[in-house]
């Protein structure tokens, strides 16, 4: 028992610690899956289809066997991997068409990559060498790789057994939600109105590959009583579950590891085909093997992102108030469903409305089959598709009417005073200050001086023309409330769990649900525990990524790690504290009701007696003197199930400066104001912020994971995937307005995404603002040199060649041919 | 099978490797280096860059063999005495990094930028480290960073509390 010292630790939310990741990653002390070496381990390679769509004939394996070091060579059904059916946890709809998705194919390859057989060898190397003598005899069906002929009758199907390319149509309609007006009736009325206009617009959203820089990699290791599989996930924990339900093992006798992972983006939200045939290799083998996939299969066969064809019509009167949008959607699932790829989209559902109180709304989304690799999950996951929808035609809209873009906005959008808002999509906005963080962004970009810099050049015909491009944003994230969860489908729930260990020294070990893979949790999470304790940062750990130690969890993706994850830490802190109470109040020898707590202290009501909970601790571990009738025991679990997402938001500004001789688009200028309610750690909101704006203005300059017309990747090594190095990008100037949310006790918002949500429509609207004087209106993403060269050539009638001219076709253009991207990258 | 003797953080290896082996296959798989890491295989992202015979070069384009009689430097050989080199320090200080794949790579590359340009501007470095990819941080704090290390590996300066950089925040 001490007596309180009046010393209360310096408060850490709102820190910017540095982070308790680093060490070991600056010093390569690091454990990625590739790294584990178990004696005897095998490894394996797979053989993968050249073709995008095919029949299998006989596949001969015979000189692939002759490789020394090989020890197996099996196809699909040897080790009956064709018969698997791979998860998808999220059927949109009743009647949603879902093909079969094998581990390997057995009969049918359905996109350029698909694995048809498996070597296993005792080095990388010779499974390798072995993989190429394996001898598949194909016989080529036709490819399917435009969504608009895709859905025509009598087109080729990719799963002829399904009857039709279409995979489901999903529709939402305000006026039969009860929530707004009919869209329907909105368009209709403003064409017959006088004062009113419709403005419609097709956008194109390229394929991306999210490209994590740590490639792939699974082990599994069958000899223990449990089987351990490490893998490079975003989600040990639906993979453990999902791996019980699809192969029919008990699920106690699987542990999933999720050691240090490099990245993710959503691209590591799945269970991998390749996950699972290592699994069902080592069951067979009944030894350890391991998978490690190279770059181009990365590219080739993990999933993609985005791929959408936008329709977008918008009601709007001629003083600039809107009346009514209409989104018609196809999304491009590719040749089969990944674990959530039918329900990204449709999340974009309910954010084309964004910021804006628009009175009638509808969202139809049609998802197609094709013969590419299957998209799903991709940071943002259908609200960057949605943002950059809205706020591409928010420009249009405004250059139409003849309105300054962002005078456009404001006249439509939620002002501060009116939260919290219900929206024509059915979601309460809680707070959120559109206004604030607008006036701070427009004066650190210092828009005015922009807009006359930009005027001037236009006048003295400047080489280097200047555009300024807007994005005013808000997401939903933090999934999710498990009832809006079901009411959608789902195939889970959206809560997340926290367990706190005191240990007898009075050291937390925090085991979490959440699965980090770069975020920082261990730094941020500390800092939350360590005020809700009053312990000190750096007697706390957080334990993650094991099935065997967070035995619950529903992992990381959709910025819940803080705003749902970071809350059951919080309610778990209370509990830890609730049942330290009356053992304190024992010590101390005084009524619980007497008792308080502050900064990891129990002391008693106007008296300097207290004792730490750290020693509560200790008592409770020698157990010797504690209240009858409690157990000595001041370890707590929770599971927090959020209310709400939760809707962080911000004004993005950005000033390009495009070289009309070349195209060359070069950044000139970037700000941002992003309010994600409380901010727990300054530095890792700054880097969240600063790596989602580099993924999404990758998106607007430099992405695109094109097929040709045979179905073939043309994107399959980073020669040809342009990720933007250090040289192609700029300092950005961010900053922070705070709004805090009040659905959760800390007041905190995601942040994991909002920077790619916001910024590719801003990229893209400023590069316009650029050219549009010279007659340009669209171009698509990426808009590389070619594009914006051949768009002001074309519209000045000085374009080299007439079929260069076709710089926005989209649909024609989604990755059905790539005759626009020059060789060897688009840079 | 060809013989090869290397110096590696300081150790002298003498091993039998298959003509075709990578520098980085021998480092992981033969030494486990694994600090040193693969993350392409056309030698664009740069992740597994290491100092040969004090020159950086991404590993995956050099030889085991090409190595023999040099010596290597990687991301493991870079403490002394337990202290860290100034630009891992640098890395710490300034949250050049996320989720660390590309780090070890990031950072050799950032040693031999500062061993030609011990005080590069921004542009310099940002061309400086053009062929390592990293993914999460869009390259401000890594940038930051590598000039953070170059004040601080000045002649005459002192090891000092990091300024703070972060930007916004409640």
């Amino acid at each position: 028992m001490t007596t309180v010292e009046n010393n209360a630790p310096a408060q850490e939310i709102g820190r910017d610690r540095r982070r308790k990741e680093d060490r070991r990653l600056i010093t390569g002390r690091t454990r990625w899956t590739d790294n584990q070496a178990l004696t005897g381990l095998l490894h394996l390679s797979i053989v993968r289809s050249p073709f995008a769509h095919a029949e299998i004939g006989s596949i001969d394996t015979s000189a692939a066997k002759q490789i020394p070091g090989v020890v197996a060579v099996y196809t699909a059904s040897d080790i009956g991997a064709d018969a698997v059916q791979l998860p998808c946890a999220w059927p949109i709809t009743k009647d949603m068409k879902s093909p079969q998705r094998p581990a390997l194919a057995g009969s049918r390859v359905n996109f350029a990559g698909e694995g048809v057989a498996v070597v296993v060898a005792r080095s990388a190397a010779a499974a390798k060498d072995a993989a190429e003598l394996v001898e598949v005899d194909y016989t080529e069906l036709e490819p399917v790789l435009d969504m608009e002929e895709a859905l025509k009758e009598g087109a080729t199907l990719v799963h002829p057994e399904l009857g039709t390319n279409e995979n489901a149509q999903w529709v939402f309609d305000s006026g039969e939600a009860g929530s707004g007006g009919s869209a329907t009736e909105a368009l209709s009325a403003a064409e017959k109105a006088d004062d009113q206009v419709v403005i419609t617009r097709r956008f194109r959203q390229q394929r991306l590959v999210p490209v994590f820089m740590e490639p792939r990699s699974t082990v599994v290791d069958p000899s223990g009583e449990q089987l351990v599989m490490w893998s490079s996930t975003q989600v040990p924990h639906i993979l453990k579950t999902m791996l019980a339900l699809t192969l029919g093992l008990p699920e106690h006798k699987i542990r999933v590891i999720a050691p240090d992972v490099g990245g993710g983006f959503g691209g590591k939200i799945a269970v991998a085909p390749e996950e699972v045939v290592t699994l069902l290799v080592a069951q067979k083998l009944g030894k350890p093997v391991k998978w490690t996939e190279t770059r181009s299969e990365s590219l080739l066969t993990a999933h993609h992102g985005r791929d959408q064809i936008q329709d977008i019509s918008m009601a709007v009167t001629k003083d600039g108030i809107i009346k009514g949008l209409d989104v018609k959607l196809l999304a491009d699932m590719g040749a089969y469903l990944g674990l959530v790829g039918p329900g990204v989209p449709i999340l974009g559902a309910f954010m084309f409305n964004a910021i804006y109180k628009i009175p009638a709304y509808r969202f139809d989304c049609t998802n197609v089959f094709t013969t590419k690799t299957l998209t799903d999950a991709y940071r943002g996951a259908g609200r960057p598709e949605a943002t950059f929808g809205i706020e591409r035609m928010m420009d249009e809209v405004a250059v139409e009417l003849g309105l300054e873009p962002m005078e456009f906005r404001k006249k439509n959008w939620i002002k501060h005073e009116e939260f919290p808002f219900t929206t024509v999509s059915t979601l309460t906005y809680d707070t959120g200050n559109y206004e604030a963080a607008t006036d701070q962004a427009m004066q650190m970009f210092d828009y005015d001086g922009l807009r006359r810099e930009q005027e001037e050049r236009r006048k003295r015909g400047d080489v280097k023309q200047l555009g300024l491009g807007i994005s005013t944003f808000t997401e939903m994230c933090g999934l999710a409330p498990s009832r809006v969860l079901g009411s959608l489908d789902y195939g889970a729930g959206g809560w997340e769990t926290a367990s706190i260990r005191m240990l007898p020294t009075g050291k937390a070990e925090v085991v979490v649900g959440v699965s980090p893979h770069g975020q920082g949790h261990e730094t941020a999470f500390s800092q939350i525990i360590a005020d809700k304790l009053g312990v000190p940062f750096e007697d706390v750990e957080i334990l993650h990524g094991d099935t065997q130690s967070s035995y619950r969890g529903l992992d990381t993706y959709g910025s819940r790690s803080l705003a749902v994850g970071g809350i059951a830490m919080v309610k778990a802190a209370e509990k830890v504290v609730a049942k330290a109470k009356p053992i304190a109040a024992h010590m101390l020898e005084a009524s619980e009701d007497d008792i308080e707590f502050t900064a990891g202290k129990f002391s008693v009501k106007g008296t300097d007696k207290g004792v730490g909970i750290q020693d509560v601790a200790l008592a409770v571990f020698a157990a010797h003197d504690y209240p009858e009738g409690i157990e000595p025991d001041i370890d707590a679990h929770a599971t927090f199930d959020p209310e709400n997402f939760s809707y962080p938001h911000g004004t993005h500004l950005c000033a390009v400066e495009v070289d009309t001789e070349t195209g060359f688009v070069q950044l000139h200028k970037y700000v941002c104001v992003d309010d994600v309610g409380t901010v727990i750690n300054p530095l890792i909101v700054e880097g969240q912020i600063h790596g989602g704006l580099a993924q999404g203005i990758a998106q607007a300059l430099f992405e695109e994971a094109p097929y040709d017309e045979s179905g073939t990747l043309l994107s399959g090594t980073l020669v040809d995937y342009t990720l933007p190095s250090a040289a192609d990008l700029i300092n950005f100037d961010t900053a922070n307005t705070s709004t805090p949310s009040t659905t959760n006790p800390l007041g905190v918002k995601g942040v994991g995404e909002a920077g790619t949500i916001a910024s590719t429509p801003a990229v893209v609207n400023a590069v316009l603002d650029a050219v549009r004087q010279y007659g340009v209106s669209d171009i698509d993403m990426p808009t590389t040199p070619f594009r914006v060269w051949t768009a002001i050539n074309s519209a000045k009638g000085t374009a080299g060649r007439a079929d260069e001219a076709d710089v926005a076709s989209p649909g024609a253009g989604l990755g059905s041919t790539a005759k626009d991207m020059p060789e060897g990258g688009n840079l | 099978m060809a013989r090869i003797r290397t110096t590696v953080d300081g150790l002298v290896y003498e091993d039998d490797v298959e003509p075709r082996m990578l520098l980085v296959q021998y480092l992981r798989e033969r030494l486990g280096k694994t600090g040193t890491v693969i993350g392409c295989d056309t030698s664009n992202c740069g992740a597994c860059t290491v100092h040969l015979d004090g020159l950086s070069v991404k590993s995956c384009s050099v030889l085991a063999v090409q190595a023999n009689g040099s010596e290597v430097l990687t991301v493991e050989g870079l403490e002394r005495d337990g202290q860290l080199h100034p630009v891992q320090q640098a890395f710490h200080d300034n949250h050049a990094l996320q989720c660390g794949y590309c780090t070890p790579g990031m950072i050799m590359q950032s040693i031999d930028l500062l061993g030609d340009n011990p005080d590069p501007t921004e542009q310099e470095v940002r061309e400086g480290i053009e062929g390592n990819l990293c993914r999460c941080t869009g390259y401000q704090n890594i940038v930051r960073a590598v000039q953070d290390a170059a004040q601080k590996m000045k002649p005459g300066a002192t090891a000092s509390q990091p300024a703070s950089v972060a930007g916004g925040g409640a």
